[in-house]
């Protein structure tokens, strides 16, 4: 797996955990939750999330709907289908189980 | 994994979707850019700061758009389909090139598609039969004739002691007079032993078939009738099922009707069919030989081991019976390559004539791509300067040559399916009777699967042509100027080999036509032994109880001779039992009183030929006299000859007087030669004269005979007149193929097998040789073109015109003695290969190469004459100048 690829997977499923979490959102509103779960530790281009949302909504994990933003903006909505939470609950656990793997690995050997 | 596919099915999908999803991107974007706007200013930006920061945190607007597109649909096809596009336009810029690359290709496509289309029918498609490769055609063999026909007698013993054939059955070619409320009608029909439907795996559409009972001797006679009988003769109804029908005067009852695509090719399209039971006429007798066999081997059992068996079975029933089985051997062959039939050698040789001709077609549109490539140097190179990789352009000169070979192709499948069935249509209805796969040919795998072998073929060596080119010169120096001169060295070498190679395919197919054609021609002035003009022919036979016995059948001949005598114009009438120029068959073994005899089968040739047959037809009188109408049943019994028997049998002695009879000279078979005709053409124009014996009719008669009648008018005009007389003779008289000698002699298989492969291969020769003079012209144009400075230069020195011209006419010389003479020494090889299709043509004719050389020089010169000229009108100071 090539770094992109990493950073792919990661993107994916941070656009789906916010869609679970947040329920219908547009493109901006999720990179700007992203970046501020992130705690200001990921600095992403906005950009970027366009074809991992695409390719998202390809794989029918998303769809998609024109609607009206808060301060009535007319903007894409996307938000989850029943793919797309059964495939969040499946990544969020692979997940885990893989960072708990990996931190093992990388904890001083004392502590294991 | 389904969810990708989704994916790339979306993505597929969105290639052909085009703008709207492009404008949906952009306004999302748009959307996304004002949102946030509305949040900067909102955290007190200014507006131009506002807008700033937002597209700076978005990334490149283009790179987003970009990416976005790339994730949309699949890059790789949208270049294609940029490379389409471009190729397309390409080609629209030179519209003449265009053309003349698609027709050409065309040509090509569309000929080859037609011959694979037969092969395919004839040659590749399974026989629509039960595991049809299990089948096999099972026959005796002869020294004389390899595939000999199957006595009944040997069939049922071989059937008996076989042990590797799971279904063994027998067949034979017959015909019926059905009785009709309009009188008597000739049917064609197949005797088969009872389990001939069942080995074959075919079970009746309506109805069963034969059961073993029924095909035991004494058992009521049944018939089958095929889909087309039961559609011409009963309307299609099926309450004929069961019923009774009168076939030569005997009750038959309809048991089953066959599914209408049934076929049997090696029994040609037989209207009914219909169990042996009593054998008939000399069946009874082991040396009678009149079936094919038709078996399915046992599973695990080969074909060679059936074949060795059958051969120790042929072997130990010749030991057993040694009067009757002398020399009878055994083969065993798939079924497949009996019912392909003599088509093989001709479709194999037009195959291999489309080939060539699709070769022919590529080498000269990548010449003509060579020359575009020559003269897109610039462009190329400037492309490869600002970063197109190799690759890239090799990609993109696949496309054009892609977009040329499809354009072409979709153009020649389209003429094929028009040529397909006009071809089809102008094949005879005898041959086409027995070819019964052709009448259903239609669009099959394997001939797609052969289509996109060609495509792909074809598209590699046009895309590769242009590749060659490029690698061999560095394109960079292309952008500096005048430097086109190495370049156009390398071409012209290439160039020049492909127009060799062209040259030398075109002679060959040339001195194949030339070949063919001249067998043709030998064949149609084959000596006949007769004199065919003026000959009306018609065959009948009578049935009924009116027509039992030698009597009633000689005053049959009788009454006929002097009915249709009446007829005005006229002017003989004979008969015979096989019109000649049909086959060598219908044969008896003789053997002659007072030479030495061991029982070997001296073959020849039997005939029952009326008094007045051979004064009819004009056939010289060697020897002896004629048959007279008094050589009857009350006289001593005699017969004719003709030379070859003479030849054979009688090298040193006077024939006449001799006495000869049959194997074991039982008195009442032994009659005297009286006479010595000449050789009458018997079999078919390309076959060898084989002895033959004459029976005088009054002596030897048959209720079937064949009634030839010259004429002093134009002899087709008389045919109406000789049909309706001969039926008014008798309600249980049916006549069958009214026909003139000439034109019977026309349609003869080996006329027609002739004469159609040497139009067909003539007209490949000619597109060859059009092609090749095409491609030669221009290698010539190109090579004036290129050498335009060179020729400024050298009558800026001083040369002559003519000696400029002569360059050119030198080169084209050149080339055209290389293709011709290696053309000649391969043409001689491939005639000797295929001498099985000559007739008294040497594959070295001398005549024929002679005249295919100069024609191919003539035109290499005329090819040359249009640049010659050009080069000789070189205007030194403009040549100059225009470096």
């Amino acid at each position: 797996m090539s770094k992109t690829d990493i950073w792919q997977g990661t993107l994916a499923l941070m656009i789906l955990k916010t869609l679970e979490s947040l329920g219908p959102l547009h493109g901006y509103g999720i990179a700007r939750r992203i970046e501020q779960t992130s705690g200001g530790l990921l600095s992403l281009n906005y950009g970027t999330l366009y074809p991992a949302l695409l390719r998202l909504e390809q794989e029918g994990y998303i769809r998609s709907e024109w609607g009206s933003s808060e301060n009535n903006r007319k903007a894409k909505f996307y938000e989850l289908t029943r793919a797309g939470r059964k495939q969040v609950s499946r990544e969020t656990s692979e997940w885990v189980t893989t960072t708990e793997i990996l931190a093992r690995f990388l904890s001083p050997k004392g502590e294991a | 994994m389904m969810r990708r596919v989704r994916a790339w099915m979306l993505r597929v999908r969105d290639l052909f979707g085009g703008r709207p999803a492009e404008a949906d991107f952009n306004a999302e974007l748009e959307s996304h850019l004002q949102l946030h706007i509305d949040d900067n200013l909102r955290a007190g930006m200014s507006p131009a700061e506002a807008r700033r920061h937002a597209s700076i945190t978005l990334g490149g607007i283009e790179g987003v758009r970009e990416a976005h597109r790339d994730r949309r649909r699949l890059p790789l096809i949208d270049v294609l389909r940029r490379d389409v596009r471009f190729a397309s336009r390409q080609l629209r810029r030179s519209p003449g090139f265009a053309a003349a690359a698609i027709l050409v290709l065309a040509l090509g496509m569309a000929s080859t598609v037609t011959i694979l289309a037969f092969v395919d029918a004839a040659l590749l498609r399974p026989l629509p039969y039960q595991q049809p490769t299990r089948l096999v055609d099972v026959t005796e063999s002869v020294k004389q004739i390899p595939r000999d026909n199957l006595s009944y007698q040997d069939y049922l013993d071989w059937k008996r002691m076989n042990t590797v054939f799971a279904a063994f059955d027998a067949y034979t070619g017959s015909g019926f007079m059905m009785n009709t409320p309009s009188g008597a009608r000739p049917v064609t029909a197949v005797r088969v032993t009872a389990g001939f439907f069942r080995t074959l795996g075919i079970t009746p559409a309506i109805g069963r078939d034969f059961r073993d009972e029924e095909g035991q001797p004494g058992a009521a006679e049944t018939v089958v009738l095929s889909h087309v009988a039961w559609q011409k003769y009963f309307g299609g109804q099926a309450s004929i099922l069961g019923q009774t029908i009168t076939l030569d005067s005997a009750p038959h009852q309809v048991i089953g009707i066959l599914p209408p695509q049934f076929e049997f090719a090696p029994a040609g399209t037989a209207e009914m069919w219909t169990p042996i039971t009593t054998p008939r006429g000399c069946e009874q007798r082991r040396s009678c030989h009149n079936l094919y066999g038709v078996a399915r081997l046992k599973d695990g059992v080969s074909i060679e081991a059936a074949r060795a068996e059958l051969v120790g079975i042929a072997a130990r029933l010749e030991q057993q019976y040694p009067d009757s089985n002398r020399g009878q051997g055994a083969v065993v062959a798939p079924l497949s390559e009996v019912a392909a039939g003599n088509v093989r050698p001709a479709l194999l040789l037009l195959l291999g004539g489309v080939v060539l001709l699709q070769v022919i077609a590529c080498l000269n549109v990548s010449s003509l791509l060579l020359v575009r490539t020559d003269s897109r140097q610039r462009e190329l190179a400037v492309r490869r300067a600002i970063g197109a990789s190799r690759s890239r352009l090799a990609a993109q000169f696949t496309v054009e040559a892609l977009v040329l070979v499809i354009s072409g192709t979709a153009l020649g499948l389209v003429a094929a399916w028009f040529v397909v069935p006009a071809l089809v249509h102008l094949i005879p209805a005898d041959l086409i009777n027995r070819m019964p796969y052709l009448q259903s040919m239609d669009v099959s795998g394997r001939l797609i699967a052969g289509v996109a072998g060609i495509v792909t073929l074809s598209t590699l060596v046009l895309a590769v042509t242009p590749l060659v080119r490029l690698s061999r010169s560095d394109a960079i120096f292309s952008l500096a100027e005048g430097s086109r001169g190495s370049s156009g060295r390398t071409w012209r070498r290439l160039g020049a080999r492909l127009v060799v190679v062209e040259l030398i395919i075109a002679v060959v197919l040339l001195v194949g036509a030339g070949l063919l054609g001249r067998s043709a021609y030998r064949l149609m002035h084959a000596e006949l032994g007769f004199e065919p003009t003026g000959l009306a022919s018609i065959r009948l036979a009578a049935f009924g109880p009116r027509f039992e016995g030698h009597a009633a059948a000689v005053g049959l001949s009788r009454t006929i001779a002097e009915q249709v005598g009446r007829i005005p114009g006229v002017t003989a009438v004979g008969h015979t039992s096989v019109r000649p120029v049909s086959f060598n068959g219908n044969t008896t073994w003789i053997r002659i009183v007072g030479q030495p005899f061991n029982g070997e089968h001296n073959e020849v040739n039997y005939r029952q030929v009326s008094a007045s047959y051979f004064e009819t037809l004009k056939v010289q009188q060697i020897r002896g006299r004629r048959f007279a109408d008094a050589d009857d049943a009350a006289h001593p019994r005699v017969v004719m000859i003709n030379q070859a028997l003479q030849r054979r049998y009688f090298p040193n002695e006077d024939p006449i007087g001799q006495r000869i009879g049959n194997t074991g000279l039982t008195p009442d078979s032994i009659v005297e030669v009286v006479g010595v005709v000449a050789d009458l053409r018997e079999g078919g124009l390309d076959d060898e004269i084989w002895p033959a014996v004459y029976y005088p009719f009054n002596q030897d008669s048959d209720t079937s005979m064949a009634l030839i009648v010259r004429t002093a008018v134009p002899p087709a005009s008389i045919l109406p007149a000789l049909d309706s007389i001969i039926r008014g003779i008798d309600p249980n008289i049916g006549t069958m193929s009214p026909t003139t000698i000439e034109d019977y002699i026309d349609a003869s298989p080996s006329a027609y097998m002739h004469r159609s492969t040497a139009w067909l291969v003539a007209a490949f020769a000619g597109a060859a040789w059009a092609l090749g003079v095409i491609g030669l012209y221009g290698v010539l144009a190109y090579l004036v073109s290129q050498r335009t400075r060179e020729i400024g230069v050298r009558l800026a020195l001083g040369a002559e015109r003519h000696t400029v011209a002569g360059m050119v006419v030198r080169e084209a010389g050149k080339l055209a003695v290389a293709g011709v003479g290696v053309g000649m020494l391969l043409a001689v090889g491939i005639a000797t290969l295929m001498r099985a299709l000559l007739f008294s043509t040497a594959p070295w004719d001398a005549p024929t190469l002679a005249v295919v050389a100069v024609v191919l020089v003539c035109s290499a010169l005329a090819a040359s004459y249009v640049p010659a000229r050009r080069a000789a009108a070189v205007n030194p100071i403009d040549a100059l100048r225009a470096e």
